[in-house]
């Protein structure tokens, strides 16, 4: 990241951390709910409640299909569901959870001035705006809220340069050679029992298409919200960038305090082709739960990203502060020769909060190079476990890999675990593997004191310094509130 | 602007400190000298306001406040700053930011507005011209991979941006060679006027022909046992400090 965007986030961070008293004494500031009338399936799943999204969502007839088909793949994995992650958890009652609900909104809006003031002000308040004011950031917007899409700003000038950005019912819709195209590929239905799951259940998502040598001009986000109990949420994206193009694309996700868990099971699938690059950074703030470990959301993801084409690049960016058990591993095919991905992350585990969470970086082209910086904050009662594996193919010739996983612990009762899978197949593969543990000091803490400042801020300076290599890697928009959020995730861990 | 009487601390049940009176006018610069274990580095930690001390009786006022009633950071706040013996790193945390974020911090304490970005370089400019300090030790991640003298000089580079009342130097001159102590002391020598005050706790006298005392004073078993001008340093330098503590022990028996 450039010298003038450092010192940037560095004037904001301060900006940002002279509030950080109001808000850390504050309670998890997105737990409100809408009043929305919602239109909801009945708890359960059967084919019927899968016919019932389908038609919901007046989808074609082979998509109904596959969705089908999928569900009747997941009901036979029951046995396959994973057990093998660090995470306790009591099992999960697929029965009495909601797969369907859509605010109620008449019909689809033509423009953001149809859609429901209700609504907007409920993105108003998780600080999005739907308005076309976010030219300034140059943000294109796709707000999503419980399961369906709520506008898209920017389409029209997005469309010019044949960039495709909408909701993943929309794709179906619009676009449904390019979906039937693509989506699957890289997430098998099968490839595992949540992503079977998704796949027969999914509501929505974002739908992404970069044409041939067009470099998006504008940061592209989605920013989901859960809002009814027990739905849960099952989001699928799709991101295709074609020869030559590139997309930076942002994901943010918020949820309101309930008692009871929520399952969110999404599958994110990206495509690179040649010299073509995806960015995808995500900074996620789910519910985590109370202190003492009730309620939260499940967040159970398959992420993958093939690098298909030559010269290909993918670079997965995530900053995880909620959620009361994290399950994923953003990972990338290196396929196409000399193509490259990218693994940053910062998982934060507070109170209660089980996170098993990684990557894999499987070579199987020539030249590939994979860099994986992992940092790991614990603090209360919490396990935080990095997970990963770098895989090289027996014909990956000239494999490159970096990576680093650090552990800070904050206190004495939570609890940070590595666990690195190495399987090299070729003989000229470079893998390098660093991996440190530290605590913050008492004395960090008390020499900061004297220098005035109080140990909230103090935690959160060191935490973030911590944190630095991996926050340099956000676009600007996210680095401020990510900043933000570390800070008041970890609020009362130094006692 | 200080004034400690009858201080008693100690840790984890052992009294350290037993009955320290002193008292510290603006303008003047004090030095504390003393053997090993007299408890000079626990004067500096308890004035500082370090938490596993437990203060077993006493007070100390500053600038007219109750200053064991104040936490560490608003004792610091109120003007009063500690200059490490041993200065910690923080990873990842650029100085710039770190002294940015304390600057603001005593700002807010006090009311004002915290300095915009531009304001902030601008103040960091002026000092680093005269504390002599170049761009590259601030924008490396505090303290980390520093010498000793370069931890030093970023201690009272500190000093210079928070312009503190009271400045408590621990131990500055250990683990320093000769042109480092020459720099700190340049550095604190530009900075001492006659509204603030300079505290030194030292071991060695050598520091003391750089950062001239108007005041000497001999901490032994956790008591000022001996006052005096820059003489009686080089007194100590002579004798070493086995007179003092023969005088003070036959005192004890008698």
């Amino acid at each position: 990241m450039s010298k003038e965007n450092y010192d940037h986030i560095e004037t904001n961070v301060n900006e940002g951390l002279s509030t950080i008293e109001k808000t850390v004494l504050s309670d998890y500031k997105y737990g409100f709910v809408t009043d929305i009338e919602a239109d909801e399936a009945p708890k359960g799943l059967n084919e019927d409640i899968i016919r019932f999204i389908s038609s919901k969502k007046n989808e074609p007839e082979w998509m109904l299909e596959w969705r089908l088909k999928a569900y009747r793949q997941w009901l036979r994995m029951e046995k396959d569901e994973p057990k093998w992650a660090n995470l306790k958890y009591p099992p999960i009652n697929y029965q009495d959870i909601i797969y369907y609900s859509a605010p109620k909104q008449k019909d689809k809006p033509k423009s953001l001035d149809e859609v429901d003031p209700e609504l907007r002000k409920t993105f108003e308040k998780l600080g999005i705006s739907l308005s076309e004011q976010k030219r300034l950031t140059g943000v294109a917007v796709d707000a999503v809220i419980d399961s369906v899409s709520i506008g898209t700003s920017f389409k029209e000038q997005l469309s010019e340069l044949g960039i495709i950005f909408c909701s993943m019912s929309e794709a179906i819709q619009e676009h449904p050679e390019l979906v039937k195209k693509y989506l699957s590929t890289v997430v098998p239905v099968t490839d595992n029992y949540f992503a079977a799951l998704n796949a027969a259940v999914f509501s929505d998502g974002s739908f992404c298409y970069i044409p041939k040598g067009v470099r998006c001009p504008m940061e592209l986000s989605t920013y989901f919200r859960i809002n009814a109990e027990n739905t849960g949420q099952f989001e699928r994206t799709l991101i295709v960038a074609d020869e030559g193009s590139y997309v930076s694309y942002l994901e943010g996700c918020t949820a309101p305090m309930r008692d009871e868990n929520q399952l969110h099971a999404a599958v994110v699938e990206l495509i690179a082709m040649d010299n073509a690059e995806i960015k995808y950074s995500t900074v996620q703030n789910w519910y985590p739960g109370d202190k003492n470990g009730i309620g939260g959301i499940y967040n159970f993801v398959t992420k993958r990203g093939i690098c298909q084409g030559l010269n290909s690049k993918i670079s997965w960016t995530q900053v995880e502060t909620g959620s009361a058990i994290t399950w994923k591993y953003p990972s990338v095919i290196l396929k196409g020769d000399n193509s490259i991905g990218e693994f940053y992350s910062v998982a934060v585990t507070n109170n209660h909060q089980q996170a098993d969470t990684g990557t894999k970086m499987q070579h199987i082209g020539k030249n590939t190079k994979s860099r994986i910086v992992s940092k790991g904050i614990s603090a209360g009662f919490s396990n935080n476990s990095y997970r990963g594996l770098v895989h090289v193919n027996k014909k990956a010739a000239n494999a490159r890999n970096f990576s680093q996983c650090d552990s800070l612990l904050l206190g004495d009762k939570c609890g940070a675990h590595t666990f690195p899978y190495i399987e090299v197949r070729n003989k000229s593969a470079v893998v390098e593997h660093e991996a440190t543990t530290s605590k913050i000091g008492e004395d960090q803490i008390f020499y900061c004191n004297q220098r005035g400042i109080d140990t909230e801020t103090a935690v959160a300076l060191i935490v973030n310094g911590f944190a630095r290599e991996v926050m340099n890697q956000l676009p600007m928009e996210f680095a401020v509130e990510a900043q933000k959020l570390l800070a008041i995730s970890l609020e009362g861990s130094v006692g | 602007m200080l004034k400690i009487h009858n201080l008693r601390a100690g840790i984890e049940g052992r009294e350290i400190l037993n009955g320290i009176n002193l008292e510290i006018k603006a303008g003047e610069v004090h030095a504390i000298m003393g053997p090993n274990g007299s408890g000079k580095s626990t004067l500096a930690s308890v004035l500082a306001g370090k938490q596993n001390y437990e203060i077993t009786g006493g007070t100390v006022e500053f600038l007219g406040k109750d200053l064991l009633e104040l936490s560490p950071e608003a004792r610091a706040a109120e003007g009063l700053f500690l200059a490490f013996q041993y200065p910690i790193e923080i990873p990842g945390l650029s100085t710039t930011n770190f002294i940015k974020t304390a600057v603001n911090e005593v700002r807010k304490y006090h009311g004002k507005e915290p300095l915009d970005a531009v304001s902030f370089l601008k103040m960091m400019k002026q000092k680093m011209a005269l504390m002599n300090i170049d761009q590259s030790l601030l924008s490396r991640p505090l303290n980390e991979g520093f010498s000793g003298g370069e931890k030093k000089r970023n201690e009272i580079f500190q000093m210079a941006m928070l312009e503190p009342k009271l400045a408590i130097l621990d131990e500055t001159d250990s683990g320093l060679d000769i042109d480092a102590i020459r720099v700190v002391s340049n550095g604190v020598n530009k900075l001492k006027n006659k509204d603030n005050a300079v505290l030194m706790v030292t071991h060695y006298q050598r520091l003391l022909d750089y950062i001239v005392p108007d005041f000497v004073h001999v901490l032994y078993k956790g008591r000022i046992v001996k006052s005096g001008t820059k003489e009686l340093a080089l007194e100590l330098e002579e004798r070493g400090y086995d007179f003092i503590k023969s005088e003070v022990d036959v005192e004890q028996e008698a």
